[in-house]
């Protein structure tokens, strides 16, 4: 009940894992852990969908759709009809608040 | 100052942080000139590197670029800066500036297969969002290296070259929240101000007042409040905090007014009930951008669950504060 993150559009293909470890490396919430010799995805419901998984796994075993979890930037977008916004910062803007 | 080395143009810098960079560092917690707090782009000599000393990348934010070599203290290294055009290392990683390509091209332009002998680069691990490992290295022959999350770690890290599974994790603690909490401030205090003004003038100081609790209450005490707030909804969570606001406005009118009938107590009571909790709850819900855990598909769930939930609940409370001294205006 009221938990909005339960589901996300991670997903993962063992059959194609060659037990790089990126996925494990680069996932800022230990999603991922190596076993023995491939990955196996063992808190699929922390990921944030930041796609640095996706991005840095060399045979495409992972997929998720990436963005920013940011509710500003979606009201934005759906209120002007596009499809995403950015973090704009050029103008000023309060995104990108984060600094790390 | 810049010394050429076969073309290169290696600038020096140093592991000291002065006053004036923690000046920096505070206008940019106070979102002053937000993105001005920038470092020129490209390689920079940390002590006396040779050619065999580790190269560490980093985005041309201060702040990132200071805690890097900070961080690094007595270890001679390379220092390579991305153009991100300000934004630090995982925001510019979200967009792609702290990326494959300003990477190679970076590379390119800074002739680091002349400096170093070797062939790796060390990358903040919250730069994966926007390099893909693999190609970078078949593009220019550079191996990434992810490093640990935060600079601190890295003289830990360098002395294995292995993170323990703390160094890869990224909280989110009280510090972190409290940090930004002067840049959502900064940046709601104009049509704060206009509405508290403005309310005062319609509707009295209370209701003026209450206005500028709902806000601040989702901009400065949702933040800190967080992960006791109940529910992982930041919008529950937010109504939660919202409702808490409203009761002792609830309350004082209650108290103020023993004259009134009830049946206009009850009304003002309601309308403090419906209107505010929504303020806070959309605050609130608008603070998942600066969190370090909000999926995307989480955040849009959220999104199509509670928004029109907190506009027919404000809306309500705005028409019932509206009729109210209309129906007494009437001869109610």
């Amino acid at each position: 009940m009221f938990n909005s993150y339960l589901s996300n559009t991670l997903t993962y293909n063992p059959d194609l894992c060659i037990g790089c470890g990126m996925c494990s490396t680069v996932c800022p919430h230990a999603v991922f852990e190596q076993d023995d010799r491939v990955a196996r995805l063992v808190r699929p419901e922390a990921c944030m969908e930041c796609g640095a998984c996706q991005l840095n796994c060399p045979t495409d075993a992972i997929t998720v759709d990436s963005g920013v979890g940011c509710a500003a930037a979606m009201i934005r977008a759906a209120l002007r009809g596009r499809k995403e916004t950015t973090c704009n910062t050029e103008s000023g803007s309060p995104c990108c608040s984060a600094d790390k | 100052m810049c010394v050429n080395s076969l073309q290169s143009c290696i600038q020096f810098t140093t592991s000291t942080i002065t006053l004036q960079n923690r000046w920096d560092h505070f206008l940019a917690r106070w979102s002053f000139n937000r993105s001005g707090h920038r470092v020129e782009p490209g390689l920079y000599a940390l002590g006396s590197p040779q050619e065999d000393s580790p190269v560490f990348v980093t985005a041309n934010y201060t702040l990132s670029f200071d805690a890097l070599r900070s961080a690094l203290g007595e270890i001679d290294s390379y220092i390579m800066v991305l153009d991100t055009k300000g934004i630090n290392v995982w925001c510019a990683a979200g967009k792609g500036t702290f990326g494959t390509d300003e990477l190679v091209h970076r590379i390119e332009n800074t002739h680091l297969h002349n400096v170093v002998s070797h062939r790796v680069l060390v990358l903040p691990q919250l730069g994966a969002p926007g390099v893909v490992a693999h190609e970078v290295k078949n593009r220019s022959g550079f191996t990434i290296e992810y490093g640990p999350v935060r600079a601190a770690d890295l003289p830990e890290y360098l002395k294995t070259r292995q993170a323990t599974p703390e160094m890869r994790k990224v909280k989110f603690t009280l510090w972190d929240r409290l940090t930004l909490i002067p840049v959502e401030l900064v940046h709601v205090l104009l049509p704060l101000v206009a509405i508290a003004v403005a309310l005062f003038f319609i509707g009295g100081f209370l209701t003026s007042l209450a206005a500028v609790a709902a806000i601040l209450a989702g901009v400065v005490v949702f933040p800190l409040l967080l992960p006791w707030l109940p529910t992982h909804d930041f919008s529950a969570k937010g109504f939660i905090l919202g409702g808490l606001i409203a009761l002792p406005f609830a309350v004082i009118t209650f108290l103020h007014n023993p004259d009134a009938a009830l049946w206009q107590l009850v009304s003002r009571i309601v309308t403090y009930l419906l209107a505010l909790p929504p303020v806070t709850a959309f605050v609130a819900l608008n603070f998942t951008g600066s969190t370090t855990f909000t999926s995307r598909s989480g955040v849009r769930r959220e999104i199509f669950t509670y928004v029109p939930f907190m506009a027919l609940l404000f809306g309500a409370g705005i028409i019932l504060a509206i009729a109210l001294p209309l129906i007494q205006l009437l001869g109610g």
